[in-house]
């Protein structure tokens, strides 16, 4: 059946190509309509999102396990992006590094894999979605593409782009990223390196050993309808259909395969010089293989476990941000700031995987990966951050786009209503009140006038702020121009509330065409 | 108010000659008045009662047409007010329909190249998208320019200035033959006022030094660098409050006003009596009055008065 593999190669390469570009895509070419129907099937998002909304829009996770059901992991090798990542650099080694690399039965991992499963999903009911977000493969691939893909891109294209202007042509245009801070991209790369180091010299370790979603999905293959099998009568035991296993799941001493590590890339299929690996309807009376516990191992977990555990202890109490040596001058952020659309703070952080597609969406960039801003629970994930840029008025994409429903879809007239935080003004650092000229940058940008400028003295005008009218998009926050410290800040609401809308005062429309005072 | 008083009478007779003079502009019928200079000789030409382009029509005639701007061959940066990511009734960006007349008569005088920029406040895709003036100056033949990254703004030194000595000010501005300078009227929370003076912190990169070191004394400064070589106020709608980017079309009171001149002080003295304000109220105007930088008494210039 040498098609079935071709069919997953194309797939696979399909969804890779797209789901990469979405990260990459710095002039947004992409409807939000056409990147949810493609990271409708993305499985973590898909979970998250049916637990958040409970719609229609979000069984994609269920299709995935249907599919899973009737012919074994499918998704792994065609749908998820990071699996479709680890090939390529396995098929890298296998061509350049390693010479004639064969891979070898192995044996299942099963604390190791469940029991990472176990805490991932034990951590998540507990509040944290902390291993969500670091282990889901979609949202390594994310990252990834986000914080090493995109900025490779960018700079070819400013650097094409002044080349072109110099001729004249400007249909390229330069983009400004904002830095992303060390730390986040240290840690951003953290799995998605491991994750390229065992593909390197193991294949798909990673997705049968730590991928919480390879568990998952192998609690199902187990039970697949069709499955992958050694005919015992044909096999010679050549080893030829083990040697391209990238699962290491192919017994050969045995004629047996672990199917719920097969990742059914049918790679086997076409090895088999006696056609003896068939993928077929399950005969009855197969017995799943044995385990043996180890103890240590589990020691290990259960170690694990209670870290873990402690560590969302911490991620709750490092959620509440106050800077430590507050000083009349110094912003004194409560709280950091989650995009429109998030609801809360703490609904926010336990349903994103800070897969980065908002950050790398977001036209204004306003939306920066935080590091412990939100606490250790909130790792990675998107803020609003007010020093690389502000929310646009007119603007939803974020909440468009996310396939997770950490940020909930709204539309402009919720988004003009909906106060994410709160603008605060001190006077002491403004410009106004220490140099005694105008300045008013905060009030210029402001979409509500929820800081208007007011009579000061010596015929100057100060910022006022109206609280109940600003919706907190940190324009006044990114327009203030003193230094070290803002005189104006947008301090984050733990739950968002509802702005009021700004009074009209109508005004005078009747003109005299024909007069010129002057 | 001698010279207001004799306007309000020119006025009144146009009124009662409008029968009879029906197709002909006040330009003719003060034609003939005394101390009335030639045409194409005006400091300041004011236009009003009519839409953008063709208050445009009449106002660059009555100053000698675009050829007395632009030459043939030359290349042409013409620099409207972009700097919300809003719709155009909202007023808080120049016309969309006056920017492309303006770049129509660029080509038409025989322009090489016309570009059309600014570095806005509000992210620029959208602020130039939904401003309309993207489309509107592309209609017209014109390129769009972005403005958007530090790379496009060149060190120069404002040898004039008190507070700016220096700034960083975009190359088209730097490399083109003629700069046209295409500000909106407007309201503004920090400057009072944004006119032809305010709208040229669109053509420099660091705004936040401004804002740091007395905004009106830089905004003057600066108009000591580059003069513009023509001033075209819009002033159709004009937003009279919670300037600069405005709440709601609540904000805008229909002027249909269009001022144009060589001189951004006296173009912008003339904008603000029409918004209703002194221009020696306005510190950045007064101050560049005092510089020398352009005329801010009305009185000492040759006016033009358009009604269409």
């Amino acid at each position: 059946m040498p098609y079935l593999k071709k069919l997953r190669v194309f797939i696979s390469l399909f969804f890779f190509i797209v789901i990469a570009l979405f990260f990459l895509d710095f002039r947004h070419y992409f409807s939000e309509g056409f990147i949810s129907g493609i990271l409708f099937l993305q499985f973590t998002p898909s979970v998250l999102l049916f637990i958040k909304t409970f719609g229609l829009v979000a069984i994609g996770f269920i299709l995935i396990i249907i599919l899973t059901f009737f012919f074994g992991r499918v998704y792994c090798s065609s749908i998820c992006p990071l699996g479709t990542l680890q090939d390529f650099f396995s098929r890298f080694s296998n061509r350049f590094i390693i010479k004639r690399k064969r891979y070898r039965y192995s044996k299942a991992q099963n604390i190791l894999r469940y029991g990472i499963l176990g805490i991932t999903v034990l951590l998540f009911i507990l509040g944290s979605a902390l291993l969500v977000n670091l282990l889901d493969p979609y949202s390594n691939f994310g990252r990834l593409f986000t914080y090493l893909g995109k900025p490779v891109v960018v700079e070819a294209n400013n650097f094409l782009s002044r080349i072109l202007g110099n001729w004249g042509y400007y249909g390229l245009y330069p983009v400004n990223l904002p830095a992303i801070r060390i730390e986040v991209i240290l840690v951003s790369l953290l799995v998605p390196g491991v994750v390229i180091w065992l593909s390197f010299w193991r294949g798909r370790l990673y997705c049968n050993t730590v991928c919480p979603v390879g568990a998952i999905l192998g609690l199902f293959s187990r039970f697949s309808l069709v499955k992958i099998s050694i005919d015992e009568n044909s096999c010679n035991q050549c080893g030829k259909c083990a040697a391209v296993c990238k699962a290491e799941c192919m017994d050969i001493k045995n004629k047996e395969v672990d199917f719920t590590r097969c990742v059914a890339c049918y790679n086997c299929l076409t090895a088999c010089p006696e056609n003896g690996v068939k993928y077929s309807m399950v005969q009855s009376g197969r017995k799943p293989t044995e385990e043996t516990v180890n103890v240590e191992k589990r020691n290990f977990i259960l170690t694990s476990l209670v870290v873990f555990l402690g560590l969302s202890k911490w991620s709750y109490g490092a959620g509440d941000i106050k800077n430590a040596q507050a000083t009349t001058i110094k912003e004194d952020k409560n709280h950091p700031v989650s995009p429109p659309g998030s609801v809360s703070i703490e609904g926010f952080n336990q349903a994103c995987t800070a897969c980065t597609l908002c950050v790398s969406i977001c036209p204004t960039h306003v939306l920066q990966p935080s590091f412990m801003e939100y606490g250790l629970g909130g790792l990675l994930q998107p803020r609003m951050d007010y020093h690389a840029g502000f929310c646009n008025f007119d603007c939803v994409k974020c909440s468009e786009i996310c396939p997770t429903g950490a940020i909930l879809p709204i539309n402009l007239d919720q988004k003009h209503t909906t106060q994410i935080g709160v603008v605060r003004f001190i006077k002491e650092n403004c410009i106004v009140h220490t140099d005694r000229t105008d300045c008013g940058a905060c009030s210029e940008h402001c979409p509500t006038k929820a800081v208007d400028m007011v009579p000061y003295e010596d015929g100057l005008f100060i910022p006022e702020v109206t609280e109940d009218i600003c919706i907190g998009c940190g324009a006044c926050e990114y327009a203030c121009p003193t230094e070290p410290y803002r005189a104006i800040f947008v301090d984050g609401n733990q739950v968002h509330e509802l702005a009021k809308k700004p009074e009209v005062d109508e005004l005078d429309q009747k003109v005299d065409f024909e007069d010129f005072p002057f | 108010m001698e010279r207001r008083d004799f306007l309000k009478k020119g006025i009144g007779a146009g009124i009662i000659a409008g029968a009879t003079f029906s197709l002909t502009g006040f330009d003719k019928l003060f034609a003939g008045a005394p101390n009335q200079a030639q045409k194409g000789n005006y400091d300041l030409v004011a236009v009003r009662g009519g839409e953008p382009g063709v208050m445009f029509d009449k106002g660059i005639e009555a100053l000698g047409g675009m050829r007395k701007f632009v030459k043939a061959g030359q290349t042409v940066v013409v620099k409207p007010n972009i700097g919300w990511d809003v719709t155009p009734e909202r007023a808080a960006n120049t016309h969309p329909g006056l920017v492309k007349r303006i770049v129509q008569h660029c080509f038409q005088a025989g322009a090489k190249e016309v570009y059309v920029f600014d570095n806005t406040c509000d992210n620029w895709i959208r602020s130039y998208k939904n401003s309309g003036i993207e489309d509107a100056a592309k209609e017209a033949g014109a390129k769009i320019m972005p403005g958007n990254t530090e790379n496009f703004y060149k060190d120069v030194k404002i040898p004039g200035g008190k507070r700016l000595k220096e700034a960083k000010v975009h190359e088209l501005i730097l490399n083109s033959d003629v700069f046209i300078n295409v500000p909106v009227l407007k309201h503004h929370g920090s400057a009072r006022l944004t006119i032809s003076l305010k709208n040229l912190m669109g053509i420099i990169w660091d705004r936040r030094y401004w804002h740091r070191n007395d905004l009106h004394q830089c905004i003057a400064d600066f108009g000591t660098f580059r003069k513009p070589d023509l001033n075209i106020v819009d002033a159709y709608n004009v937003m009279m409050q919670n300037g600069p980017r405005g709440v709601s079309v609540n904000d805008i009171v229909s002027m249909k006003s269009l001022i144009l001149s060589a001189d951004m002080v006296a173009a912008d003295a003339a904008s603000a009596r029409l918004f209703g304000l002194e221009p020696a109220d306005i510190g950045h105007i007064k101050i560049a009055d005092e510089m020398g930088i352009g005329k801010m008494d009305l009185s000492k210039l040759n006016i033009q008065r358009i009604v269409v």
